[in-house]
């Protein structure tokens, strides 16, 4: 069940000491950050972040606890007002724009500690990640128009239909919060992906998974890439997950970019053993 | 039944429930079955019945709704009371406009957009803040909104509107005469105006609930962070709930304001505030339904409690204790499903009941 399937893209490297896959050479690159970095009063929580993400790539980004990961999240969704360098999402710099804007432009994520509308059913949930593609107002929605009708059925059927790409359309009435744990990661997805974002961000997607339910996963992960023709990019500390299904890796430790490369390149890193296991004793 | 039938049929029930009390109220009111007929007391309550369950409905679109915990709803009752007096005044004393429903139609529309502008000046630095801070800054506004209108004088001379501030001495009929508040307001509020203005909140609360809008407000109730992270604008969805609860809030200010011949600023004090907010809390926060019953029962309660002249707040305040320990009580809760169940035909244990 959790044989190793390394991927087997080809990677070429690009202009900014990054690497994306082969085929996403000529498209323009989904995110690129140059320097990145930001300072809690005088620590630096990441430092000099440079990386560039393919199309349609899914890239990994991996780190011993509390290298960052998620700060780097927060810069890159714009939870965080970076303090130093650029993020350019699908071309635009996204400098002095909120969360909300940065949703605009493409981006979406899931979060570590799972955040979803809890008092409302899963079917609300994906709506509300469709709501910036319908368009009535206030007004009409009082009022009740044709309008309101027609986009509001358009609405729900799309919501089903994207819920059922984890075949949650049954539970589409249920309260989001009484949710098992795993139905609720996955409704995350399902509402990052309602946003129709160009590149997808998971905070540790498979946390209190089991093996097979992150077997699962990672064949879900792949087919949301496939169909939707997205770059993702995932935090996760299960390497069997990382090291299968992410083409491009990069590993953080203690802010800083220590490698990048594929799977088997980041395996064979020794800077990165020395991250995570610590230094061999000379003598 | 499908949540959207559910839904509906919720939202049905809400509407039959106070269509109902209206008809019935009517027919006692023309006394036409013998009998039935409504005491003088209860008569007058009828009128400041509907203005409070407008504010407790309105109120809970902030509470319940947005999430907010706002302490200065009776700031935009009264906003929209002194705005309402005085548009009506004018009308009168200006125009001899005679025709009092559409006076009253008027001076509650111009009371809403009055309420509203409070809103919005008010909502922009308010909504910056979150949780107690809120609550508290919201309390200061209503008791500034308060202390303000106790300075401003507004006199009619001929068909000019003359305002002053802290000048008592002005020219032409007083229609809001600072302290003292509005004065020789002319008595137009009508039973049946007071039900079209609550079926308009409804409408209005129901469906915003219910639409694109209402439940990006939902959603940033339930998380704040991640509604911004699928793109809500959380500032101008705040502001949409804040504003049209403002704005319902002076509607029902004017339609309380023109059922007497003065009404002083005094009245809408931070009590005023708590007393919705009463009305929401017991109701049930969120609960469109409860907050009409709770507001309806509440207003008439100590109406009927004359009768224990002196101990009446001692007794209201027992009453309101023992109904907030009843409906949080697991085992009475557990009771009140099996009654449920039974009523729907099926027998239900009281441990199931404590998911109620």
């Amino acid at each position: 069940m959790t044989q190793k399937r390394q991927s087997n893209t080809k990677m070429v490297p690009v202009p900014s000491y990054s690497i994306v896959p082969e085929r996403d050479v000529d498209k323009r690159p989904v995110l690129e950050t140059r320097h990145l970095g930001i300072e809690f009063g005088g620590l630096k929580a990441v430092e000099d972040f440079n990386l560039t993400i393919g199309a349609t790539e899914i890239a990994g980004l991996i780190g011993p606890n509390g290298a960052g990961k998620t700060t780097v999240f927060n810069l890159l969704t714009k939870v965080y007002q970076p303090t130093n360098g650029v993020v350019i999402l699908d071309g635009k710099d996204t400098a002095g724009m909120n969360a909300a804007q940065a949703s605009k432009l493409g981006i979406a994520r899931t979060f570590q500690n799972i955040r979803l509308f809890g008092n409302m059913t899963v079917e609300d949930n994906v709506r509300i990640g469709l709501h910036n593609q319908i368009r009535y107002g206030m007004v009409s929605g009082i009022l009740r128009g044709p309008s309101y009708w027609k986009q509001e059925k358009a609405q729900h059927e799309k919501a089903l239909e994207l819920l059922s790409i984890f075949d949650m359309q049954d539970m589409a009435d249920m309260q989001a919060g009484s949710l098992p744990y795993g139905a609720q990661r996955r409704l995350e997805i399902v509402r990052a992906l309602a946003t129709n974002p160009k590149l997808l961000l998971l905070d540790e997607p498979a946390a209190g998974m089991n093996p097979h339910e992150t077997e699962e996963l990672m064949e879900n992960i792949t087919k949301i890439r496939d169909q939707f023709q997205i770059a993702i990019m995932l935090i996760e500390h299960d390497m069997n997950l990382v090291m299968g299904i992410c083409e491009g890796i990069c590993v953080l430790n203690y802010g800083r970019i220590i490698a990048k490369g594929t799977a088997s390149e980041i395996q064979s890193n020794p800077t990165v053993i020395e991250a995570y296991l610590g230094k061999r004793k000379e003598g | 039944m499908t949540r959207k039938q559910k839904m509906l049929m919720s939202n049905l029930i809400t509407y039959g429930m106070v269509t109902i009390a209206f008809i019935v109220c009517q027919l006692a009111l023309s006394g036409s079955i013998d009998g039935f007929k409504m005491s003088r007391s209860l008569k007058g309550q009828l009128v400041p019945i509907c203005a409070w369950i407008v504010m407790a409905v309105s109120l809970n679109l902030v509470v319940g709704v947005s999430g907010e915990l706002s302490l200065g709803h009776a700031g935009f009752m009264s906003v929209g009371t002194f705005s309402g007096a005085v548009v009506s005044g004018w009308l009168l004393n200006a125009f001899q406009m005679e025709n009092e429903p559409v006076r009253l139609l008027i001076a509650m529309i111009v009371a809403g957009v009055c309420a509203g502008v409070a809103g919005v000046l008010i909502g922009i630095p308010v909504l910056r803040l979150r949780g107690d801070y809120l609550a508290i800054v919201t309390l200061a506004f209503g008791e500034i909104i308060r202390n303000v209108l106790n300075c401003v004088y507004i006199n009619v001379d001929g068909k000019k509107l003359i305002f002053g501030f802290n000048t008592p001495t002005l020219p032409g009929k007083a229609l809001l005469a600072g302290p003292q508040g509005a004065v020789g307001v002319d008595k137009i509020s009508t039973f049946v105006m007071g039900f079209v203005l609550i079926m308009f909140t409804l409408v209005v609360v129901l469906n915003l609930i219910n639409s694109r809008s209402g439940r990006a407000i939902m959603a940033i109730r339930d998380s704040r962070i991640a509604a911004e992270s699928v793109g809500l604008n959380v500032t101008k969805y705040k502001m949409m709930a804040f504003v049209t609860s403002a704005v319902l809030a002076g509607m029902a200010g004017a339609l309380y304001g023109l059922n007497y011949s003065t009404v002083a600023a005094s009245k809408f004090k931070f009590d005023t505030s708590i007393l919705v907010l009463v009305f929401v809390v017991l109701g049930g926060i969120g609960n469109i339904r409860g907050s009409i019953i709770a507001a309806t029962l509440l207003t008439i309660l100590p109406e009927m409690l004359r009768a224990f002249s002196n101990y009446r707040m001692l007794v209201y305040a027992v009453v309101l204790i023992v109904v907030m320990l009843t409906t949080n009580s697991p085992f009475l809760a557990g009771k009140l499903a099996t009654v449920k169940g039974i009523l729907k035909g099926r027998k239900n244990t009281g441990k199931e009941g404590d998911a109620v």
